[in-house]
């Protein structure tokens, strides 16, 4: 592990005080995007060899008009991330949310993501922006499934019209021990698989 | 979409907050960080738009009848496993997700099973994965989280049975 890649969530406390904060390492178009594209295009013509081109173009318009609205936020997304590695201190992150910040950091990562604002285009951006500035996995484990299980936003917008309020509160129970058992375990296995950490304090 | 509203005027809200703070560190810094969201925002436009333009099709072809047909409310943990399958197999959006948990319901599906797929549609909807996180987070972190995650549709599913629904 002597160079670590700039992504490598390992806090660096002696190195705290680096002046530019690492960018973030930009993927060319991966394998992820091609298996997807392809599978995009299968259905496409399916959807056309089942209701012939109206049937395509009225997915597409509809879709389009969802992308222009979620764009804006998109750009909203990133510039929250941006600004927040440019905001929070490294050393004050990873003792709060570094691999030694015990249940609190778990806790902490989980109110995070449970009142972040938006959807995917917030919380990706946040989460990554979180690791650079030297929270370890577990606690980022903490706050992307605590904002996936339990966030306010999709529950509100989405999952309370369609499943109603009775449905939605039970399930938010019931996942609300979810985000920091989750993050207990990827904890728990990352110091088995990467072992080169700092001893617990 | 009053929520939608909510959710827009928080986030800007939040966006415009913490501009401010960088910009109180000074110029300079408040440029690059607004350029490093800026060239993020460029570089994920091209995914965010296959995922969303795509997804209409993807959903279109699914036989929906198929994956709520395999949870009926006797299927017991099978029903639970199979829920929890058809989870992360789900393509789409929120609307798509919810939208078969409550076609489900419907047509009688029990709550546990339910439960078991809302969660693990939450935490792997394979397309959410490849079009939203990985773009974002180092891939090393994506898949560690998903395979970490995995115990939990059918802990929510144990939890559901033992608690039933009030």
């Amino acid at each position: 592990m002597a160079e670590l890649p700039l992504k490598d969530p390992a806090p660096a406390d002696d190195a705290a005080d680096t002046e530019p904060r690492p960018g973030r390492i930009r993927k060319p178009v991966g394998w992820s995007m091609i298996f997807i594209a392809v599978l995009v295009a299968v259905c496409v013509v399916l959807v056309w060899r089942r209701d012939g081109v109206h049937g395509v173009t009225e997915i597409l318009f509809s879709d389009l008009e969802l992308f222009g609205g979620i764009l804006p936020r998109v750009l909203a997304g990133c510039l929250l991330g941006a600004f927040i590695a440019e905001i929070l201190p490294h050393e004050k992150v990873s003792r709060a949310l570094g691999p030694n910040s015990g249940l609190k950091g778990l806790l902490i990562g989980t109110a995070f993501g449970a009142i972040l604002p938006g959807g995917p285009f917030t919380a990706y951006p946040v989460a990554a922006a979180l690791l650079t500035v030297g929270a370890d996995f577990g606690a980022t484990i903490a706050m992307v499934v605590s904002w996936t299980l339990i966030g306010y936003g999709r529950a509100i917008a989405w999952e309370l019209p369609i499943m109603g309020i009775d449905f939605t509160l039970w399930r938010i129970a019931i996942s609300l021990p979810i985000p920091i058992l989750a993050g207990a375990l990827g904890r728990f296995v990352y110091v088995r698989m990467y072992p080169k950490v700092e001893p617990p304090s | 979409m009053n929520a939608a509203l909510i959710i827009d005027i928080t986030l800007w809200g939040s966006v415009a907050v913490l501009g401010f703070m960088v910009w109180q560190r000074g110029r300079v810094v408040a440029t690059a960080a607004a350029r490093e969201g800026t060239m993020d925002f460029i570089n994920i436009v091209p995914r965010v738009a296959l995922g969303v333009i795509g997804s209409g099709y993807i959903a279109a072809v699914l036989p929906q009848e198929v994956i709520t047909g395999w949870f009926g409310a006797d299927s017991g943990w099978l029903g639970v496993l199979m829920a929890a399958v058809a989870g992360a197999a789900t393509p789409g959006g929120p609307v798509i997700g919810f939208s078969l948990g409550a076609v489900a319901m419907k047509a009688g599906a029990g709550s546990p099973q339910v439960i078991a797929y809302v969660t693990a549609w939450a935490l792997f909807a394979f397309q959410r994965l490849i079009l939203w996180e990985i773009p974002f987070m180092p891939e090393r972190f994506v898949w560690f989280r998903a395979a970490v995650s995995l115990p939990f549709p059918f802990l929510a599913a144990a939890i559901a049975m033992a608690i039933g629904k009030p």
